[in-house]
């Protein structure tokens, strides 16, 4: 309900600075994801927005109004933790009701709204249980229910998934989806370092590296027109590949990149690079396969889950017309 | 000339006596290592050996740590000739000389007046040590760590450089002679242990849990009482033991701020335990007292074992 | 979506740290204030008087007078040219005194981490019954100095005492020794109590140290056959070396200020009177209390050098920084 800005937001420990000025604008309802390697700041983005750190120079603002010098708690934001950090000694319920208690909310109203929350998430049946009495997967869901219940206008989700194991990361990723879907107007901002995450439930991804903003778009843009190799290298699942040198030459480029679904392979000598297979994995659905045709790392190129191709067989790999991404020395694209 | 020579042979005896006790040692260092950790290799019979070492060392640890307050009860239990006769095994069960110490009031005052004074002080001292531990261990603010020094090295003060000082104001504040002298002063070792080791304990606890509180709206003081203390207590417990144990065993100011029978604590009236006749030392009635002293603590100590562990190594080495 | 109450007011308000900042200050406060007023200020104090003539008529109306060095050392002519030495540090009682803090410190710390050391190795080593061994242990750590002092006095009377009946009964002495009163075996008599009373300090600590090395290095180290002892010179004391020293520093400052345990047990033995114990006895016996404080201000300066050799060598981690 929220729409925030970033003017030139810069962060510093001591001598070192960690946020080297960001401009970011996250529309009001939007579902924004911070994404980025270990290290790239973007969980200390997330702590300037909600007021945990502080922000060394620069702007903030929610709706026009200046967010620097104001406490987390009046913010009107809520936060999901990656180790959840529910209060150990409160009962489910106590922990919904601790912030609104803390705001002075009357009896009914704070039970109105943990029931409200709780039927939500069907946590209903956990109300009087302890944390320490939830596996993994209900105790994020009430870490959810208690942000949910402070009925916030800006959710801010820390990692919120990497300690559960796969199989509920899925689940949890699609309730985390389908509460974007019912609240709106809320707007969430959301950190990981997992890049499927980031495109399954962005509205916008935006991608950090060392303290600074790489790309802001949806995850088509950014998966279709990378404005650097770095975010062209970390946006997709295979990664994209990328040739440089007397591979991309021909091309009157530094770099080249293409992506696994968008190589054809061909017979041997036929395509633009060949070489022999040297591995591949086969997913059921598709086939990955890795040939190694001269450059530091194979290059993987899609086929049928139900094709097969021999290791060692040499195969030629021809790029689809139009598909190919150009890019400079300085890993910038060139038009 | 001299003072070389003779520091010399200070040295040189120094080194002598530590090369022989390690010359001791060390045998029983490979015995209780070989026993332990050598598995299975070895003879049969050589195993057997280490074995049956070191469990006579572990016979003898047990027997030299506990034999002394057994001494101590199973004199005290003797009275008249049978005290004087020495006897490794009970053979009397007289509880005369409990009757003797328990009728004593000033005696039963001293026990009052060591748990008045030793829970005040813990009182206060842990009262304090929560919200300075919580401004320690969580908020970063410059001289934190001057100030952490400066409180580390004031609970290793000697009492000894404090007590004239200390003396002058006890009398200038007109508290000579009364409990509140004892609570003022044991407050100078007892509050610097107190923060010192919350603070290692709150260093500990969980920094999302408190960011939540904080996101909740919780002010610094809501974040103490209600979301560490709860979680804490198991450490203040602790804390509060082994500051209790520091404050009801303390003796120097005790024995210099007091002066009538009736203000004594415990450990002074029992350093100062007169007999009937001024010749004679009254062992019986000593030995009961140490004793009635004693039991509570050594309860204490075992029930709460692993946990005093933690505090004890918390406040000495834990960096 | 309904009212919003936490996003009331943005006021521009404080930020959270300086919230914090300013809590911080009233949480520490009120300990500050305690400490200045019953650590710092008579610290202060003592020092003070350790530089006036101070006495028992004196030092409660404030009628003293300064005296400059002259506690610590003075230089007074005689009538024939001559001059004689006065004060602390040219008197041969408290050089005495200093000789035992020093010979009882190094002696007793020396014992108890080689002792220490063979407790914690036995508490760390694997066996049935390791928790009664531990709670015995615990048991002479957990009595007061007092009391201990009390029922070793009784062990070691001359007469009646059980220490001189074993020992008579092995035959290694032949006549019952007077342990606390002979000049030359009080000091033996002081160690022994302290010893026992301490090590299981000393073994909690180094075995704190020794948990910390990794069991699984044992198990490696067993399987590629090393020999235990082996191990232990190699591997485990190089390890456990920091945590050691931290205890022998820390153990040292508490033997260096001893004062309980030879005031009860061999009361004014000349052979084991130490800088805490005389200068009681000045201050609180004697009235001498300018002479008093000057000794306890000698002895504060020593400790405070371990002190600072304690925090540098233990490198005590004081903010909790140190991994991030």
């Amino acid at each position: 309900m929220a729409r925030i800005e970033l003017k030139n937001v810069k962060k510093s420990f001591g001598a070192v600075e960690v946020i080297k000025g960001v401009d970011l604008t996250i529309e009001k309802g939007e579902f924004m994801v911070f994404v980025g390697p270990s290290g790239c700041g973007k969980s200390t983005l997330l702590r300037l927005v909600s007021g945990l750190e502080t922000i060394t120079s620069g702007e903030l603002s929610f709706d026009g109004q200046r967010m620097n010098d104001v406490l987390p708690s009046r913010r009107g934001i809520a936060m999901v933790f990656q180790s959840y950090a529910l209060y150990p000694h409160m009962t489910v319920r106590e922990n919904m009701e601790f912030g609104m208690k803390l705001a002075g909310s009357t009896r009914e109203h704070l039970r109105a709204r943990v029931d409200q929350a709780a039927g939500l998430l069907q946590i209903e049946h956990l109300l009087d249980r302890l944390p320490r009495q939830l596996s993994g997967g209900q105790r994020q869901r009430v870490a959810i229910g208690r942000a949910i219940t402070r009925d916030p206008r800006v959710f801010l989700f820390d990692e919120p998934l990497s300690n559960l194991d796969a199989a509920l990361r899925v689940t949890m990723r699609i309730e985390i989806a389908k509460l974007h879907h019912d609240m709106q107007d809320v707007t969430m901002i959301y950190v990981t370092h997992d890049q499927v995450e980031a495109m399954t439930l962005a509205d916008r991804i935006c991608v950090l590296r060392d303290g600074q903003v790489m790309q802001v778009g949806t995850p088509a843009e950014l998966y279709e027109k990378p404005n650097s190799t770095f975010v062209a290298g970390f946006i997709g699942s295979p990664k994209m590949n990328l040739l440089e040198g007397a591979l991309a030459a021909p091309h009157g480029a530094h770099t080249v990149g293409i992506r696994s679904e968008h190589l054809d392979v061909v017979a041997d000598g036929d395509g633009e690079w060949s070489g022999p297979v040297v591995h591949s994995e086969n997913l059921g659905s598709d086939n990955y396969i890795f040939v190694d045709v001269g450059s530091e790392e194979p290059v993987v190129a899609r086929i049928g889950g139900e094709e097969h191709v021999r290791l060692g067989t040499r195969v030629g790999l021809r790029p689809q017309p139009g598909r190919m991404h150009r890019f400079d020395a300085g890993g910038q694209p060139l038009a | 000339m001299t003072v070389i020579v003779a520091s010399f042979w200070v040295l040189v005896k120094f080194v002598a006596f530590v090369a022989v006790t390690t010359a001791i040692a060390v045998p029983l260092y490979h015995t209780v290592l070989v026993a332990t950790e050598g598995g299975g290799s070895g003879r049969r019979l050589s195993a057997f050996l280490w074995r049956a070492g070191f469990w006579a060392i572990v016979v003898v640890i047990v027997l030299v740590s506990v034999f002394p307050f057994y001494y101590a009860i199973l004199s005290s239990l003797e009275s008249g000739t049978a005290l004087f006769r020495v006897n490794y095994l009970p053979e009397a069960f007289d509880l005369s000389n409990y009757r003797q110490v328990l009728t004593t009031s000033s005696f039963l005052h001293s026990i009052w007046n060591s748990v008045l004074i030793a829970t005040i002080t813990v009182v206060a001292a842990l009262t304090l040590a929560v919200t300075a531990s919580y401004a320690l261990a969580r908020v970063r603010f410059r001289g934190r760590g001057l100030l952490l020094m400066t409180i580390l090295a004031v609970s290793m003060f000697p009492q000894i450089a404090v007590l004239s000082g200390l003396y002058e104001l006890v009398n200038w504040l007109g508290l000579y002679n009364t409990p509140w002298a004892l609570v003022l002063s044991y407050t100078i070792f007892t509050l610097p242990f107190t923060v010192w080791v919350l603070t290692t304990f709150m260093r500990d606890l969980p920094v999302e849990i408190e960011e939540a509180a904080i996101v909740d709206g919780a002010s610094p003081w809501v974040i103490i009482t209600r979301v560490f203390m709860p979680l804490l207590w198991p450490a203040l417990v602790t804390t509060g033991l082994l500051a209790f144990i520091g404050a009801w065993n303390e003796f120097l100011f005790a024995l210099t701020f007091t002066i009538s029978e009736n203000q004594r604590t415990v450990p002074v009236a029992i350093a100062l335990f007169s007999g009937a006749s001024v010749q004679e030392i009254p062992w019986g009635p000593i030995m009961a007292a140490s004793v009635v002293v004693t039991l509570p603590l050594i309860a204490l100590v075992l029930v709460f074992q692993r946990k005093i562990v933690a505090g004890l190594t918390a406040g000495g080495v834990k960096g | 979506m309904s009212s919003h109450p936490a996003a009331v007011q943005a006021r521009a308000g404080i930020s959270l740290q300086q919230q914090r900042a300013r809590a911080a200050f009233w949480f520490l406060a009120p300990m500050l204030v305690m400490l200045a007023f019953v650590a710092a200020w008579p610290l202060l104090r003592s020092i003070t008087l350790s530089f006036s003539n101070a006495s028992a008529d004196t030092i409660f109306n404030g009628n003293w007078d300064w005296a400059g060095w002259k506690n610590y050392v003075e230089a007074r002519p005689r009538a024939d040219g001559s001059i004689r030495w006065r004060g602390v540090l040219v008197d041969p009682k408290w050089w005495n005194a200093v000789w035992n803090t020093v010979r009882f410190s190094v002696m007793s710390v020396a014992l108890e981490t080689i002792l220490g050391l063979l407790v914690a190795l036995v508490l760390n080593a694997e066996f049935r019954g390791r928790a009664l061994v531990r709670a015995a242990v615990l048991v002479p750590w957990a009595i007061p100095t007092i009391v201990s002092a009390k029922m070793w006095g009784w062990m070691l009377n001359d007469q009646y005492g059980i220490i001189n009946d074993m020992l008579l009964q092995l035959h290694l002495i032949a006549q019952p020794i007077a342990w606390t009163a002979r000049p030359d075996t009080a000091m033996i008599a002081v160690l022994i109590v302290d010893v026992w009373k301490t090590t299981p300090f000393m073994a909690l600590l180094i075995l704190a140290g020794l948990q910390m090395v990794p069991r699984d290095m044992y198990e490696a180290a067993r399987l590629d056959g090393i020999h235990p002892m082996r191990v232990f010179w190699r591997v485990t004391l190089p390890l456990v070396r920091p945590a050691i020293m931290v205890a022998v520093i820390f153990r040292l400052l508490d033997a260096l200020r001893i004062f309980d345990l030879i005031y009860v047990l061999t009361p004014r033995s000349e052979g084991t009177i130490t800088m805490s114990v005389i200068s009681f006895q000045n201050i609180r016996e004697f009235g001498k209390y300018a002479e008093g404080s000057a000794q306890s201000s000698i002895l504060f300066l020593i400790i405070a050098v371990f002190v600072v050799l304690y925090i540098w060598v233990g490198k005590v981690n004081l903010t909790g920084e140190g991994g991030r």
